[in-house]
Parts: structure tokens; sequence; C-alpha cells
């Protein structure tokens, strides 16, 4: 069985040939497109290690079936920084150390992107104690067992007001 | 994960006759499915892929009042939708209560629906289990019954349903569309799971085949959004199946209950509606002494399956009162930054 | 291929040493997903191993559908006991304390729940994963032994790393007798599985009798010294690469079964093969926290000083293998009193091998004793912190030598000020916040050996002014790439962005173990005395060499910074690197070093790091629902290389407090002995949303005697204590003391 699938990537057209219908989006990352940074942690959408942007929106990898998702725009972590220059969800998960082992993190910071995306699109602000309540649910999909939570919750919301504030300006 | 044929279905009337076929199972997102295949739980000789069937992914208010939600309607997209999150706050705020944010990103109306037990000895294929092999016999049964039910159950199975959603779309009273090869109908969600009786491998009234297009919340419905809350308590902060939770609304008039709803979660193997319950609210003074004739008469018949499980009765007593005061206290502005969350009402911990 | 990331420069932006708070060096390589971990590692040919493994803990296998696996498109071959690779030697034999035995496909018998009873090899993952599945095991079937009540009790040979069972001194029974108060609580802890987010994941390929393996490890020479003997090949044909480690916390230590199967599939179809552990098949051969039930008996005077302290545990090994968790090491440190028992009593059951987890013994130890401490407190209506410094313990118990250094008063004094601990009421129930919830406070103390090993690590310095220091040293989150760069930098006198650290393979210098909180101290320790190699050699190039300003200072007499070698009593006089080297037609100097304990001081004194936890939790007065809401920390762990990173790793400990006292416990049926939930989905370990706010107190302490650095380890002291406080906050905020952990919400219901 060969079944031809169309994905973009991180912008990029990817065409390939799936050999077997089982594959999960997660698989076709990494073990067809090399993309390793996405990482299984679970493979079954327990643990967060593994999400991706499709079309915008944060999933977990492991649970989509590649076939099905023909045609879709995925973002994975190799796609944020522009060059050596680190997206800022990137850069403020290194200044809030929001990391340990580092297994986790391209997932958390997909996480991170999809999370403040959806708070923008939803006209939700980071402005008080109650929004980091709101981060803290919001990024309660990625597990970290080095207990990294503090430094991710800080580097988030770091990340998002410094994304409003550039809005207001921009505006 | 065994291999597989894969369709895509192109119409209704495609899909609903590929999947007549036997060994035949529907894949929307598959949050719930691809995770049995990989367990070697779900076994489908062919999966049928709905996901780019036309007009199931739309929420649509009817000129009668009601709400026409797609099949296909993420719930996320559901939990955001304005009209739902105004009209029907405890159906927003059940959605946001599960899962994570990844899961309900891809996870469908629908497929909330159909979603199996988390009974560990469903997900185990070396136990035997009734929803699994019919007659092979149920190993929950003197095992670690935690999470089991105390209503509903059977000698023969004693799991309970996962979902949240399901909950207040319980206690509102929707109707879920079905799509077979007859043409459609709809079925009260209240009739559409069934308890396990003695045959726990039929879970739902779906025959071979049959698609849910839509779930439909009546234009009654519409009438509690100043007084719905979805209590969902759990082991985790998030991220945690329920182990007990409850669906109130009422409608409040002149200081007495109008109308009630509500249902309970986590205790059985569909959401738990009891009309007496409600009855026993409607024209009641909203009191805890109300609030606990109710509790009382939804959870009335209640037995536990296991010892483990016995403190979920009195659990779900309290989850309803709870449920009840925070639904007269009235829907929240905003919702809250722990969607049902026992922590939620923690002052100013509300987001937009 | 991606880069694998050997060789890190600090990015602009930090500059400094030890001391410095410095971001991670390898940072930018975790953000962008270029960090490559062992199961991204994909070679030209690779092939996919998938593990069959039993569904029942204890019979043999009668029969496998190998037939079936093989005809399944994709499955290249089928390893079973029939066909696999045969061994140098029988993993079974045990070399020493730290050689588990492994199951490695060389029989029929199943000893545990998960145990690995076949490899499926495959073109694709998916293939491998369902000729794993095809295989549909056929058994037969023994009854299995599972939990503490398993069979009559024995007393081990040895717990933990080879301590004696049984400690203590005095008379505890006459110091019950003699006490004014009196409290017996059992407390029982579960089994608990390490769960790293990496599974274990390894590929493997061989090029005759030489391997390349991929695999995480928290020891790489250990992890040779086993391949090397099982395989029968010398341990110079073995190269392992782990430059990162998704998270080890013990798991990792000791090479497991499925990464050994791994290089067995590979030898078996000639291809590089890779065999990533599915999150259930690390329920089993990979170790885990063995679940104790520990009887705590104390006495106290009409003052409140401990007359007796008698610590009783009951753990679980496996059927076929020895690791009995020291839970009662604990009692050996914290608290003084004149009648002290700690014994340690065993059985058996058909489980997996228990193993070291994150703070092994202390975590579970201090669990039971920091709630025993509380509810001794609370029977001589004193103040629990005001308890634990009325028994503080001057030197350490039973063996009565000295403290290195111990800075507990000052985390008791500091931490309770941050946490406002003097407007604790004494009773419980008695605080509720605004929104009606019960709110209360408890204390834990926090304790952990400070341990070292023994590494070693080149260090060149050029006359450019850069310099690399190279050890097989292992990062799986501690921060290792950074603080080892920071004490070679300071070591060389080179700013660190003129340093390139290299570690993480076997073919280096054996940077020791990365565990027991030990790995700053020991590959630190080795960094440091290999840049002083290199130091001591460009010093006596310089001092010896008329030419240079430094002529005549002696080696000693100057100091390395900033590129020169400068002066100690004149530092106007100095000279660069490159000067120095120059005149000598050198371009480089290269040195070695090794650290090790140093036996005299080990003698000498008892050398721990200490600490206090206060935490608060909130209870739904009703729903029983519970969230920690703060944690404040203070910890004394001698010298502080990097502020950042150690408090990183303090936060981490304390989720794992609050992990162990709410939320992990691995559920077997005892009827099959199967597991429940080794799941991620059911097994809970906490999420953000869990999260208090946290604080955590880095207080100072210095310490000549520890080691050269004096550094103690910060990596597990964490979890100690915490457990603890959080148990005592509580039964603070409900009255409910839960004795048996995790504690859930049903058992608040009241």
């Amino acid at each position: 069985m060969s079944i031809p699938l169309r994905l973009t990537v991180n912008g990029e057209r990817r065409d390939l040939v799936l050999e077997d219908p089982r594959v999960t989006l997660l698989d076709a990352l990494r073990e067809r497109l090399h993309l390793t940074g996405s990482k299984k942690g679970c493979d079954r959408g327990q643990c967060g290690a593994c999400t991706v942007l499709v079309d915008g929106r944060r999933i977990n990898a492991c649970l989509a079936l590649a076939v099905s998702l023909d045609g879709a725009s995925v973002e994975t972590v190799e796609g944020l920084a522009n060059g050596d220059a680190l997206h800022p969800v990137q850069a403020a998960f290194i200044a809030h150390d929001g990391f340990q082992c580092g297994f986790c993190t391209p997932g958390q910071i997909m996480s991170a992107v999809g999370l403040i995306r959806e708070m923008r699109e939803a006209g939700e602000s980071v402005g008080d104690a109650a929004d980091v309540e709101r981060v803290r649910e919001g990024m309660s999909g990625n597990l970290c067992r080095c207990g990294a939570y503090a430094g991710i919750t800080e580097a988030v919301v770091a990340a998002a007001r410094a994304e409003a504030q550039a809005g207001e300006k921009a505006a | 994960m065994n291999l597989f044929a894969y369709t895509r279905a192109a119409s209704i009337a495609e899909a609903v006759t590929a999947a007549a076929e036997p060994g035949a199972a529907y894949l929307a997102a598959g949050t719930n499915l691809l995770d049995l295949m990989k367990g070697g739980i779900a076994t489908p000789s062919r999966l049928v892929d709905i996901t780019r069937l036309p007009g199931l992914d739309a929420v649509e208010p009817q000129p009668d009042g009601s709400t026409r939600i797609g099949a296909l309607v993420r719930n996320s997209d559901l939990a955001r939708n304005a009209h739902v999150a105004k009209t029907y706050p405890m159906v927003a705020e059940a959605l946001l209560a599960g899962a994570s944010a990844q899961l309900r990103n891809a996870a469908t109306t629908a497929g909330n629906l159909l979603q199996r037990t988390r009974c560990a000895y469903f997900y185990d294929p070396a136990s035997p289990c009734n929803k699994r092999e019919p007659g092979a016999g149920c190993q929950a049964i003197g095992g670690a019954t935690r999470i089991h039910a105390v209503l509903g159950w059977s000698e023969h199975c004693i799991a309970t349903h996962p979902s949240d959603l399901c909950v207040p779309l319980a206690a509102l009273g929707a109707q879920v569309e079905i799509a077979e090869a007859g043409g459609r109908r709809t079925v009260p969600i209240g009739d559409f799971h069934r308890l396990p009786s003695d045959h726990p491998e039929r879970e739902t009234v779906l025959e071979p085949g049959a698609l849910v297009t839509a779930v439909i919340l009546p234009p009654e419905a519409a009438a509690f959004s100043g007084h719905a809350r979805y209590l969902k308590v759990r082991d985790r902060t998030s991220y945690a199946f329920a182990t007990v939770s409850a669906a109130a609304a009422l409608t409040l008039e002149n200081g007495r209950i109008g109308a009630a709803r509500l249902a309970l979660g986590g205790v059985a193997l569909k959401p738990w509606r009891v009309a007496e319950a409600e009855d026993a609210l409607t024209g009641a003074t909203p009191d805890a002494e109300a609030f606990s004739k109710a509790a009382a008469a939804l959870v009335a018949g209640a037995k536990p399956s296991g010892p483990e499980n016995a403190f979920k009765i009195e659990l779900a007593r309290r989850t309803v009162v709870r449920a009840l005061t925070l639904a007269q206290a009235g829907t929240p502005a905003r919702m809250p930054a722990l969607p049902a969350s026992p922590f939620s009402h923690a002052a100013g911990a509300l987001h937009a | 291929m991606p880069e694998t990331a050997p060789r890190i420069r600090q990015g602009a932006g930090n500059v400094g040493s030890i001391g410095a708070p410095l971001t991670r060096r390898e940072g930018p390589l975790k953000v962008t997903g270029r960090a490559l971990f062992a199961a991204d590692t994909l070679p030209p040919g690779l092939l996919h191993a998938a593990l069959c493994t039993a569904r029942i803990a204890r019979g043999r296998v009668t029969g496998l559908d190998v037939a079936a696996a093989e005809r399944h498109p994709g499955v290249v071959a089928v390893m079973t006991p029939d066909n696999a690779p045969t061994l140098a030697k029988d993993p079974d034999a045990k070399d020493g304390p730290f050689t588990f035995r492994l199951d490695l496909l060389q029989n029929a018998s199943v000893r545990y729940a998960n145990q690995p009873i076949a490899v499926v090899i495959a073109e694709t993952l998916e293939a491998a994963t369902e000729g794993a599945r095809l295989l549909a095991p056929r058994y037969e079937t023994e009854t299995p032994r599972i939990g503490l009540d398993a069979e009559a009790p024995f007393t081990p040979p040895g717990i933990g790393i080879g301590q004696p069972p049984d400690e203590g001194h005095g008379d505890v029974e006459a110091g019950l007798a003699d006490a004014a108060a009196r409290i017996e609580a059992v407390y029982e802890t579960p089994a608990q599985y390490h769960n790293a987010m990496e599974p274990h994941a390894a590929v493997a390929e061989w090029d005759g009798d030489r391997l390349t393996l991929h695999t995480p490890s928290q020891g790489l020479t250990a992890a040779v010294g086993r391949l090397a003997g099982l395989f029968g090949i010398p341990p110079k044909n073995i190269r392992i690469e782990s430059p990162y480690l998704g998270g080890g916390f013990g798991s990792k230590g000791a090479i497991s079964g499925p990464q050994v199967l791994a290089c067995m599939a590979a030898r078996l179809v000639g291809r590089p093969v890779k065999l990533v552990a599915r999150r259930e098949n690390m329920y089993g051969p990979m170790g885990h926290r063995a679940e104790t039930r520990q009887t705590l008996r104390l006495g106290a005077d009409a003052d409140g000083k401990l007359t007796a302290l008698d610590h009783h545990t009951l753990t679980a090994s496996s059927r076929f293998d020895d690791f009995f968790e020291p839970a009662g090491g604990v009692s050996h440190t914290l608290y003084a009193t004149p009648n002290l028992s700690v014994r340690h009593r065993g059985v058996r059951v058909d489980t997996g091998t228990p193993l070291f987890m994150r703070a092994p013994g202390e975590a579970t130890g201090s669990a039971a004793l920091e709630s025993a401490i509380d509810e001794m407190a609370i029977a001589c209506g004193m103040d629990p912190l005001e308890f634990r410094l009325v028994n503080y313990a001057e030197v350490e118990p039973i063996s009565g030598r000295p403290f290195s250094s111990k800075a507990l008063r000052a985390c008791y004094a500091q931490g309770a000020a941050r946490f406002g601990w003097e407007k604790r009421p004494l009773q419980p129930r008695q605080m509720r916040d605004a929104d009606g919830l019960l709110v209360g406070w408890g204390v834990g103390t926090a304790t952990f050996p400070a341990l070292m090993f023994e590494a070693e690590a080149r260090a060149e310095l050029r006359a450019d002014g850069t310099g690399t220091v190279v050890i097989g040293a292992q990062d799986m989150g501690q921060g290792a790439w950074t603080a080892l760069a920071q004490i070679a930098a300071d070591g060389l006198g080179i700013d660190i962005a003129q340093l390139t650290v290299e570690m993480g393979s076997s073919t280096q210098p054996s940077g020791g173990i990365a565990g027991g909180s030990a790995h700053t101290a020991t590959a630190g320790g080795a960094v440091h005395a290999a840049a002083q190699a290199v130091i001591a050699e460009l010093a006596q190039i310089a001092t010896t060499d008329s030419a240079s300003p430094l002529y005549g200072a002696g080696n000693a007499g100057v100091i390395a910074r900033a590129g020169r070698l400068i002066r100690r009593d004149d530092e106007s006089r100095s000279e660069s690197v490159g000067e120095i080297l120059a005149r000598a037609g050198r371009d480089r100097i290269t040195g070695t070093g090794k650290a090790s304990a140093d036996p005299a001081a080990q003698k000498s004194y008892a050398m721990h790091a200490h600490g206090a936890v206060f935490a608060e939790v909130k209870v739904d007065p009703d729903l029983g629902q519970i969230r920690v809401s703060r944690l404040v920390g203070a910890f004394a762990a001698g010298r502080v290389i990097n502020p950042r990173l150690v408090q990183s790793q303090y936060f981490g400990g304390m989720i794992w407090g609050l992990s162990f006292a709410l939320h992990e416990h691995a559920a077997l049926d005892p009827r099959t002995g199967r597991f429940l939930n080794d799941n991620l989905g059911e097994y809970h370990v906490p999420v953000n949303a869990d999260t208090p706010a946290m604080e955590a107190i880095l207080v100072h302490e210095d310490d000549p005697h520890v080691n050269a650095l004096g550094v103690k380890g910060v990596g597990e002291i964490g979890i100690t204590g915490t457990a603890g406080a959080i148990a005592n906050a509580v039964w603070h905020a409900t009255g409910v003391r839960v004795r048996e952990l995790p504690i859930t919400l049903d058992r608040l219901l009241g």
C-alpha cells in the first residue's frame, strides 16, 4: 500500500509517500521527514511532548493519523527560530530556565505558542494573577517530569506580555 | 496497531455505506480511537475518515431557539463559540475542564459522546471484559474499582463513562442526530448511551454504520444561561478525568426555582439524570435543604460496585449540592481560569 | 545528520564563572529541537524494534505465534529465546551490588509483568509494533505474589548500596518507657515509577565486534563494562553516546534490559536497530521505587526532647534480585535521641527489581519520619518547628561524627521567616481563605547525603586563550553542561565564552555516575583538578622563564584569570597565556585530573546537605480536593556553582515531593500482578496547574571538608522534607492524618 501525503511543514511543501496508513503525524515527522524536534513521550496523548501546530492549532501529533491530515499545514519547533534569532517564546524559556532535561521542551514551546495565539484570538490578557492561573491551566497538557513548571509559566507569561506590548505599540 | 484499509468519505451516504461493512469504524480526530488501536483494544479492518464530510463542523442557532452542533465541531471551537458560551455556559465550562488544550483542539463533539470508558481492565487485553468480548466476564469486579460506577452498573460491567461534555448535554436534554442507511433520526441523549445490563458490549443505540451527525440543544435549554455551572472533582487540578462531576442549571423566579436541570458524571456508564431530583427543586426555595433533597433523589439507589468507590456516593451528593449552590449564585461573567474546578472560585481567578 | 552538539560555546551575554546565574549553555539547542536525544539518531539502513512483553507476572511463556509476526508486512526478524544471540555472560550473574539481573531472552521464564519476552524487528516502527502484538503469547501462569504481605518478612543482607539493615544505639524500649508522651504510627508509601519524559531508547549498530550505541545513560563507564561483559568484547570496542538524557532520576543509572536487547537485535539482523521503550514497557524492567510500610515509634520527655526513636521499614524487592529501599537512613541523620533503632525488613514479590529513584531512601523515609515528628510534636503540644529545634542533632546520631557543615538552623529560620510561620495556629482546621477553603501549614526537614564518586577529566588551554575540557559526564537536566563549564573556566582562568566542553561520550575520560546528587562534586572535581594541572604546568613554564614578568614567583605565587597568569603578590605583573606559550614554543598545554572522595575526611565527618520546607495547602471542606498553594524551601548545600540552576533543581525536587504526597501511585492488580496504570494518563504526576507558588532560598554554607569544591548535591534534597511538609499541612488544614500516601480526596471527605 502506498499513500501519497502532502503536508506543508514549517512553510515548506513536503510530499511523501506512506507505505502504511498507520503512520501518525508524529512518526511521519520524526521517522520520515527526520524532524526529530517533536518528541514521543507516551504515544497516547497523555504527555504533550509531541505537541505541534496543525493549521495553527496545537494538537498531540501522536494521536493524529497522518493520512487524515493530507493537505494540512504543520508547524514544529524546528520552524520557530528565524536563523539564529530565537522565537520570543524560545528565548523566554532560556531566560526563565523553563526546562531542565529538555525532552518535553519542544512540546512545551509549541504548546506555549499555541496558547498565546488562543488567548490573543479570544481577546484574553495576561495582565494579572488570574491570567497566570489561566496559563498554568493552558499548559497543563504538557508534562514536565523534571518539575520545571515554575520557569515554564514565567516564560509563557513573559512571552505573552511581551507580544501584547509589541502589539499595542504596533497598533 | 493492526493494518486497516483507509477510506476518505466524501458524503454522508458514502460514509454510512462504507462503515456498514463489518469491522469498519469511523475516524474523526482519532484521539480515543487511535489510542485504543495502539493498545490493541480496537482492531478495525477499515477506517472511514469522516473529517472531510461537508456540513458537520458548524454551530447553528435555529429559528426555533434550538442549537445544532455539528458532529465534527472541535471541543475547543464549541467551548469558544460565542453563542454556546453565552447560552449554554455549563457546556463550555465542561468542555474546558476536559482533557488538555491539545486534545480539545482535536477532539470532536460526536467523538466525545462515543469515547470509551477508562476502566483499566477494559484497556488491558489480557483481562476478561464483557465489553470487549461478550460473555468473557468482568475483571474489574473484585479488582481496583476506585473510578468505577455506583449507579446503573450490573454484574457484567461496572465501568463509567468518562465524558465531561455529555453531563451538561444530558442535563439540558440534548438530542443526538443520527444518519443511518434508512435515513436520519434523533435520539434523546438520555437514551443514546446504554447502561451495561447484560449486554455491556452495546454501548449506544447506534447500529453498525450509523453516524452521529449532530447534537441538538432544544429551545428550552437556553433558559438556564444565567444560572448554570459544571463542577468537576478530580485528582489533579487539570488534565484528569472526573472522579465525580455535576452539571446544575436553574431558572429563578421571584426567589423560587422555576426549573432545574441536574446530571452527574463519573458515577455510571452514562450521565446520570433523574426526573425526581429536578422535580424536587421545581418551585422550591433555592437553599441547602432543597439542594440536599435533590442530591439525595439523584443518587437514590446508588450502591458501590467495589469497596473503593463507596466514597463516590457521598461525594456525588456533595458535588451536586455545591454545583447547585454555584448555579444559584449565577453564571460567572467570565469563564473561570480553572474551569469547573473547586478552586476556580478563588477571588479574581477569572479570565475572559 | 543533525548536530549532536558535543561542543557548546556560551552565547553572548554571559560572562562569569562559579556563582554566576548563567543560563544553560545548551539552551539554544534544546529550545530549537536541535539537541539530539538517543531516539533522534537515524543512521542509514535503520530498522525498528518493538518489545513483546509478558502479560503475566509469574510463570512461563509456552508459545509465541512467530509465524504470524513474520508474515506481517515489513517484519524482518523475531528475536526470541530460540534465536537470540548468545551472550558471553549469564545476565543473572552478579559482579557486585550494582550489577542488576537483566531479562535478555535467555529462557522462557516470566518473573514480572511487562518483562520483555520477544523483540520484533521491522522496516518500520508500525510493522514492528504490530508484529509484537501478533506474537499473542501463551503462558503457563503461576499465582503471583504481590504486596508487602506476600510472604513472611526477612532481614535483608544489605539495604540501598549495601548499608547494614539494622543500626542504632541505646535502648529504644527503655526510652519509650521513660517518655512523657509517645506515638506509634504506620505509614505506607506506594511503588513509584521514574517516568522520565524520555523513554529508554537505544540505537545500536555493530561493525564486526565493535558496537556503537546511542542511549541515555547516567553512568557511561559502568554501562560499557556491563555491555563488554555480556557481549564478550573489550570495553574499547564499545562507544556509547549520551549527550542528553531526557531525565533519568535513577532509571538510567544501570543499563536496562531493553537497552541491551537493542544491541542483541542489531547483532541478530546485522543492521542498525532502534528500540524505544513504549511508556508501558517502562513499568517493569527499568526499576522503580519500592513500596514501604514504615512503623515509627517515638517518645518524648516533658520538654519535648526525644527519648526514643524507632524506625522500622518493611519493603519489597523482586523475587530474583536485591534492592532494598533504605528508608530508615533519614533517622540516622536528623534528630538527636539517646535511644535510636533503625531496622529494615524485606519481602520478595513478583515485580521487576526496584532501583534507585530520586532520593532513594530519603524520599520514602522522610515522608514517614517528618509526619511522625509532626505527630510527636502535636502529642507534646508543641509547635512542629520548635520541636525540631529542640531535637536538633548537633552531631550525627549513631556515629557521633561532627557534620562537615550544617546550616540547618539557618534554613529553619530563613524559611520560617519567608513563609510567615510564626502566625501558624497550633490547632488544626483553624484557617480558611476568602473562598472558605480550609488552609493548613506544615513543615518538613530535608536532608540528603553529600556523596562523591570517582571521575577523571582532560583539560586543554591553547595559545589563543581558548580552552577545552573533556569528560564523559552526563547532563540529564541538572545542568552539567553549564556547571562544569563554570568550574572549568575558573580553573583555567579564562572567560567561559572561550571554553568548549565536550561530554556525554564513553570515549571520554570517565565522568563517574550522574546520580546520588554527586555529579557536580565528582565530575566538577575532576574538571577542576584537570584545569589545575594545566595551570600548574603553565605556571611552571612562566615562573622558570627569566624572560617572564612572573619569573621566580613560584607555582603557588600565580593565579590564572582572564586568560593571564598574574602574580599573587603583585597583580600588576602578569602575562597572557599566549605570550607564555609562544616563548616556550608550545601552542597548547594539556592536563588531566581525577576526583574521588577523601577517605580521611569521610571518616572524620558526617556529610549531608540540609533544608527546611514549608508548605501551605488548601482543601475543599466538602469535596476533599487538595491543592498545594505555596511551597518555601530553604536549603544549605555548600557552595553554589550556579544559583539559577540550583534553584531549578530545588523546585524540581519540591514538585517531586508534592507528587509523592498527593499523586504518585503504581497500581497493580494483586490477582494478576499486572499494572492498572502503566501510563501517564492514570499514573499521575503533577501538571502545571498543580504547581504552587514556589520559593527556594539558597542558604549560605561554607564547607571546608566535604570536597575540593565545597559543593554538596542539590538534585534530590528537594523531595525530602516536601512530602512530609505537605502531609503535615493537610493535617493542619483538615485535622485528618492520612498515613497512606498518596493523600487523595476520598480520605478527606470525613
